[in-house]
Formats: C-alpha cells, sequence, structure tokens
C-alpha cells in the first residue's frame, strides 16, 4: 500500500513540476472558463440581470464553466503524456498502474481546484448569485462534483490517448457519462441559490454525487488496467 | 441458437400477426382516441432499450475480464440494438406527447432518461467507428460506465424533473389493453433476440473472414 | 520480490489488427549475454514485437515466456526488469536532464537514486547541461539521455528501438562500446533496428522480419548489409 501511495505522489509531484514550470495547463484552462462565462453571461442576461428564477442562471453558468474547461485540461494533460509517449513510460513502471490513474486524477483535481478558486467568485460577483452564504454545502458539491467529472474524465481521456480522432472523442463520451454530475451540481447550487435555500434538496444532491464519485473511482481503478494495454 | 433461428423467424411472424389483431382489436382509449395505439409500439422498446444496455454492460465486463472476442461481439451487437430500440423509443414517445400534453417534447423523466442512455450507446458506436485499432477495448470500458450510470441517471432525473407539476405517463391499463401490450412486448422481445443472434453471426463471419485473409499469403 | 530469468521465449507470436497482420507466428528464443537484432523495413513488426514483450501490448495469439513464466504470472514485478529504449525517447521535455532521470529512478524504486542519476548524465556526457530542461536539447543529447534513463534501474531485459538514430559518429561508437558491456554482464538485449552497418557491429545473431513474419535467423552477423540491404530497401519501395 505505502509503494501504490509513494507512486502516487511521484506522479502528481511530476505533473505539478511540469506544470509549474509551463504554466500552460493553468492559463489557458483558466482563461477559457472566464470566457465560457462571459458567452453565457451574453445568452442569460438581460437588462442587466440574470434570466429566470434567482440563481438559476448562476448555477448553470458556473458547472457549464467547469465542464467545459475541465474537458480542455483534460485533453491537454494527456496531449503532454502523449507528446514524447511518456504516458508509456508510466505504463511500463513497475508500480501497480491504478496508481497512474490516481496520480493523473489527483493533479486533474490540483488544476481544476484552482480554476474554481477564480471562476466561483467571479460567478458569484458578476451574477449577484450568493454563492457564499453555505460555504460548506457549496464546497461540498463543488468537490464532490468536481472529483465525479475528473474520474470519469481521467479514465476517459487516458484511454483515448491512443485512438484516432481523440479530440472530438473525448466531450463526446464525457458529456453523456457524466450528466448525473451536472444535473446534480446545478440543481445542487440552484437549491442554495433558491432566496428561501433549500437545504435538504442540496444535501439529496450532495449525496447522490458522493454515491456517483464512489462507484465511478472503483470502476475507474478496476478497468484502467485492461484499457490501457491493448 | 443457429439451428432455432429460422423457426424463431417464424413464430415472430406469428406473433406480429396477432399483434397487429389484437391491437386494432383493442378499445379505443377514452381520452386518446386512436392515437393511445401508439403506446404498443412505444412502452417494450423503452423498456428493452434498458435492458440490452445492462446486457451490453455486462458482456463488455466480461470481455474485459476475459478477453474473449466473443463477448466483444455480443456486446457490439447489444449496443447497436440499443441505439435502434432507443430510436424507436424516442419517436414514438413525442409522437405520443403531443396528443397528450400538446408539446412534443416536455422532458418527462423516463423519457429524458431514454434520451440520455441513448446518447451514450451512439457515443459507443461512434468511438467503434472513428477510434480507430484498438477501438473494441476502449468502447467495452464505455458500455461498462455507461452500465453503472443507469441508476444515477434514473435517480437524478426524476429528481430534477419533479421540482414541477408531475405529469402522469402510464395510464393504468385494464385486460383489454394489457393483453396487447404483452404481446406485442413479446413480439419486441423475440425480435431483439433474432436480430442479435443474426449480428453476432455476422460478426463471427467477419471475424473468421478476417482470420483466412491474415493467414493467406496476400 | 525480485524477478529474474536467464532465459526470453518467443513462441508462436501473432498480433492482427482486423484485417492488418501486425506480427503472425513468430517464434524465437533469447538467452543471457546475447545481443539479438530484430531487422525489416518499417511495418515489418518489430515494434510491436517489442511492444508485447515490454507487456504493453497482448498477443493475438501465441505467449512469450520469460524464462518459463508469463508477464501475467509476473506481475508488476517483472515490469523492473525490462528497460525499454523507445523512438519516441520517453523523456518529459518540460524537466531538467536530472529531473527526468531521478522521476524514473524513484518511481523504478531505484536505491540511491541521486548518485545512480549523476552517473548516468556523466555517462551521457551531459554533466554540464543536468540542469538545463530537455526542450532545449538536441536529438542526439536526447537520444544517449533516454538510453540512460532506460538502463537506470540495471534491467534484465533490455528493448531497444532504433537506438542508433540521431546519433552522431562518438555517440554512436560509445553506444556500440555500451553493447558489448552489457552482453558482458549477462543481460538479454533485443534490437530493433534497419541500421545495418551498425547492426553487423554489435549483434550476436539478427532475426529478419517481412511483414509480421519471421523471414530468416542469422547466425553470421557479417555480410548482413550485402545480404539483405537489397530486401529492405525493396520493401521498403513496396510499401
Amino acid at each position: 500500500m505505502t509503494s501504490f501511495w509513494r507512486a502516487v505522489w511521484l506522479v502528481v509531484r511530476k505533473d505539478l513540476a511540469v506544470e509549474a514550470r509551463s504554466r500552460e495547463l493553468l492559463f489557458t484552462t483558466l482563461f477559457f472558463a472566464l470566457s465560457c462565462v462571459l458567452i453565457f453571461a451574453v445568452a442569460f442576461v438581460r437588462e442587466g440581470k440574470p434570466l429566470g428564477e434567482a440563481g438559476d442562471a448562476a448555477a448553470g453558468i458556473l458547472w457549464i464553466a467547469i465542464a467545459f474547461s475541465g474537458t480542455l485540461a483534460l485533453g491537454r494533460t494527456f496531449e503532454r503524456e502523449r507528446y514524447n509517449d511518456t504516458l508509456r513510460a508510466l505504463m511500463l513502471a513497475p508500480v501497480v498502474r491504478p496508481a497512474i490513474y490516481v496520480g493523473k486524477l489527483l493533479g486533474i483535481l490540483a488544476l481544476l481546484a484552482a480554476t474554481e478558486i477564480v471562476t466561483v467568485p467571479l460567478v458569484a460577483l458578476l451574477f449577484q448569485a450568493r454563492l457564499f452564504e453555505r460555504v460548506s454545502l457549496m464546497a461540498a458539491l463543488l468537490v464532490a462534483g468536481t472529483v465525479g467529472f475528473a474520474c470519469v474524465g481521467t479514465l476517459f481521456a487516458a484511454m483515448l490517448a491512443r485512438a484516432r480522432s481523440r479530440d472530438v472523442l473525448l466531450p463526446i463520451l464525457l458529456y453523456p457519462v457524466t450528466i448525473p454530475v451536472m444535473i446534480a451540481g446545478v440543481r445542487g447550487t440552484g437549491a442554495l441559490l433558491d432566496p428561501e435555500p433549500n437545504i435538504a434538496m442540496a444535501q439529496f444532491w450532495i449525496v447522490l454525487l458522493l454515491f456517483f464519485d464512489v462507484v465511478f473511482v472503483t470502476l475507474a481503478l478496476w478497468t484502467f488496467e485492461p484499457l490501457m494495454t491493448d | 441458437m443457429r439451428k432455432a433461428f429460422l423457426p424463431l423467424v417464424v413464430v415472430l411472424m406469428a406473433l406480429y400477426v396477432s399483434a397487429l389483431l389484437l391491437i386494432a382489436r383493442a378499445p379505443f382509449e377514452s381520452t386518446m382516441g386512436l392515437v393511445q395505439k401508439i403506446f404498443y409500439f412505444h412502452f417494450p422498446p423503452a423498456v428493452l432499450m434498458l435492458l440490452s444496455a445492462i446486457f451490453c454492460g455486462l458482456m463488455s465486463a466480461a470481455f474485459l475480464i476475459r478477453k474473449r472476442q466473443a463477448f466483444d461481439r455480443i456486446a457490439l451487437a447489444a449496443a447497436e440494438l440499443t441505439v435502434l430500440y432507443g430510436s424507436i423509443a424516442l419517436v414514438t414517445g413525442p409522437l405520443w406527447a403531443r396528443k397528450a400534453w400538446g408539446v412534443w417534447w416536455v422532458w418527462d423523466p423516463r423519457l429524458t432518461m431514454s434520451f440520455l442512455m441513448w446518447m451514450i450507446f451512439v457515443s459507443y458506436l461512434i468511438l467503434r467507428k472513428y477510434g480507430g485499432p484498438g477501438s473494441e477495448t476502449l468502447s467495452a470500458g464505455l458500455a461498462v460506465f455507461g452500465m453503472a450510470n443507469a441508476p444515477f441517471v434514473y435517480l437524478s432525473v426524476n429528481m430534477w424533473r419533479t421540482m414541477h407539476p408531475k405529469t402522469s405517463v402510464v395510464p393504468t391499463l385494464p385486460v383489454d389493453f394489457a393483453t396487447p401490450l404483452w404481446v406485442s412486448f413479446a413480439g419486441f422481445l423475440l425480435l431483439y433476440i433474432v436480430l442479435l443472434t443474426a449480428r453476432v453471426r455476422i460478426a463471427e463471419q467477419q471475424a473468421l473472414l478476417d482470420q483466412l485473409y491474415v493467414d493467406s499469403d496476400l | 520480490m525480485s524477478v529474474d530469468f536467464n532465459e526470453l521465449s518467443i513462441r508462436e507470436l501473432s498480433r492482427n489488427y482486423g484485417r492488418r497482420r501486425a506480427l503472425s507466428r513468430v517464434s524465437m528464443e533469447c538467452r543471457a549475454g546475447e545481443v539479438v537484432g530484430l531487422l525489416g523495413p518499417n511495418g515489418a513488426g518489430k515494434s510491436t514485437l517489442l511492444s508485447i514483450v515490454s507487456t504493453l501490448s497482448t498477443a493475438s495469439s501465441g505467449e512469450v515466456r520469460y524464462e518459463g513464466r508469463t508477464a501475467a504470472e509476473l506481475g508488476p514485478h517483472l515490469r523492473a526488469r525490462i528497460g525499454v529504449l523507445s523512438h519516441e525517447l520517453h523523456l518529459y521535455p518540460e524537466l531538467t536532464a536530472r529531473e527526468n532521470l531521478m522521476f524514473f529512478a524513484r518511481l523504478y524504486g531505484v536505491t540511491d537514486a541521486a548518485a545512480k542519476a549523476s552517473a548516468a548524465l556523466e555517462r551521457a556526457s551531459l554533466g554540464d547541461r543536468a540542469n538545463d530542461v530537455v526542450h532545449g536539447f538536441s536529438r542526439g543529447m536526447r537520444q544517449r539521455l533516454a538510453l540512460e534513463r532506460a538502463l537506470l534501474h540495471s534491467p534484465k531485459l533490455l528493448l531497444f528501438d532504433e537506438p542508433f538514430t540521431g546519433l552522431d559518429d562518438a555517440s554512436t561508437v560509445a553506444l556500440i562500446a555500451r553493447f558489448k558491456e552489457l552482453r558482458l554482464s549477462g543481460r538479454i538485449v533485443l534490437v530493433a533496428t534497419h541500421d545495418l552497418e551498425t547492426a553487423e557491429e554489435v549483434l550476436d545473431r539478427a532475426a529478419v522480419l517481412r511483414d509480421g513474419r519471421l523471414v530468416a535467423v542469422e547466425t553470421d552477423v557479417r555480410g548482413l548489409r550485402r545480404r539483405y540491404q537489397a530486401h529492405l530497401h525493396s520493401a521498403v519501395a513496396a510499401s
């Protein structure tokens, strides 16, 4: 078990070192998230006010920005591992292969967390959404939702690294499978943003997301090795 | 299965004729009138599509564990049939909705769920078509995830939609309506089995042909 | 647990992609202290064969045994005994030469990683560039670094895919000397190459592949060039 976490840590640290040097992923992902917010603001803001019931537009825009920029980050992360075929080098290492998956997943999560730290306050500011009223519930939604999206996304992006037309295939495969995450994220956030916050509803969505995380992380750990060797 | 193929087709045709007769003779439902008869062509494929998706997921999991091509061929056939039956359900559903609720699409929970599962298996077929060599393993992974996703899709779609006034979908069925429905269901099930067998057979022949080609000195 | 093996046997190995035959019923044996060449034009199946032996790909039929045991039986420990130098080099361009070596040394559980990395940098004649990012290296420098990276964990079985590409004359001479060391220290070395001139100097035996089939096994490597130059060229022209 210790060798498992040692390998995880090595992969995470390597990814952070690479990213610290280029900062490419952080800046592109962040700017892409901002672009998403801007585009959806054009669609969903009229007379300076978001459309729909209070918070509905803000919740949707926030989660769409996370999903879209997350897809971009996933694609680029594994494109980087493809460049010198280093993904194969990782698979050749004498560590249990799911450790590689967990390492890559944690790297993606760190990146998405950094993106959300900027995006969430920005959405709150631009759409007068009270995202910080219930900080712990909101944080739980964000964490559970991001893990759910990233655990499926990391596996799909990793396995598509050796497929043809991987750039288009990633969103095509990923969005239908992660629809429950999107519904839970948007509805949960919406419940918190209501003039009278629906705490029970938000808690239901958090629990659903946690179940999703457990099921899909388990499945990903189990399928990673057979999917990565051809 | 191969020997039973022809008799199965005969039984299937008999079932279809009787189903059509039964449906034609079934009483007109009071509010929906003739349009209610769409239901006989909507409910069976919708249910079978979901079962087929789960079947495809199980076969794909078996393929990932055992690495035997036979499982993959069944999974591919099941995925194609999931899309076919899903398409039938997604065409007949809105036809019903137009008459019942006045609009083609109201994000009714069950139809939405069918739509999402249909999307997952369409992406399965896209991956197989455009993924290049080795995509059968990758699509097997996708099918396993798609299967595991079914309960989450069901729960989330239902919760999402109960935020709004609930509309009753399936009318309670008196016996006159139930008999033709079950005959129709049996027909669709048998059709599924026949198509699956035929599709797997084609894939087997294809693999055999590929093997001959590989073994030859071309 | 440490895995050791003194022979590698490849039996009736086939790999198909649909109708494309990448490898067809290839059988061969390699023993410790041998440098065995895989010769053939592009698309002959050399890389597929190396990929299966390295455990990254699975065979459609046939098997590879590492002194009697299969990769499935040996698990991750087998990979600790295999070193791969691929055509794509397996280096992170954003990291420095030393960071690349240190990362893989730790991942392979090498003891005394820092000292081994320094020694490897010297061997690659990159001592003065150790803290520069690989991005700025020439192909030859990368090739030398990649070779040291593949040897860092002293693997028993070495799989080289076109190791002479991009090397200048001095580096080629150094690599040839390196092959002799590896032979003396009892490694099993498989080298895929189409550079027959250099192959004559380092190989003990050569397996000639074409269209996924084993065409010949040459035990006398002198005169390879004379006999196979035309073969390789005609095959390249045909493909």
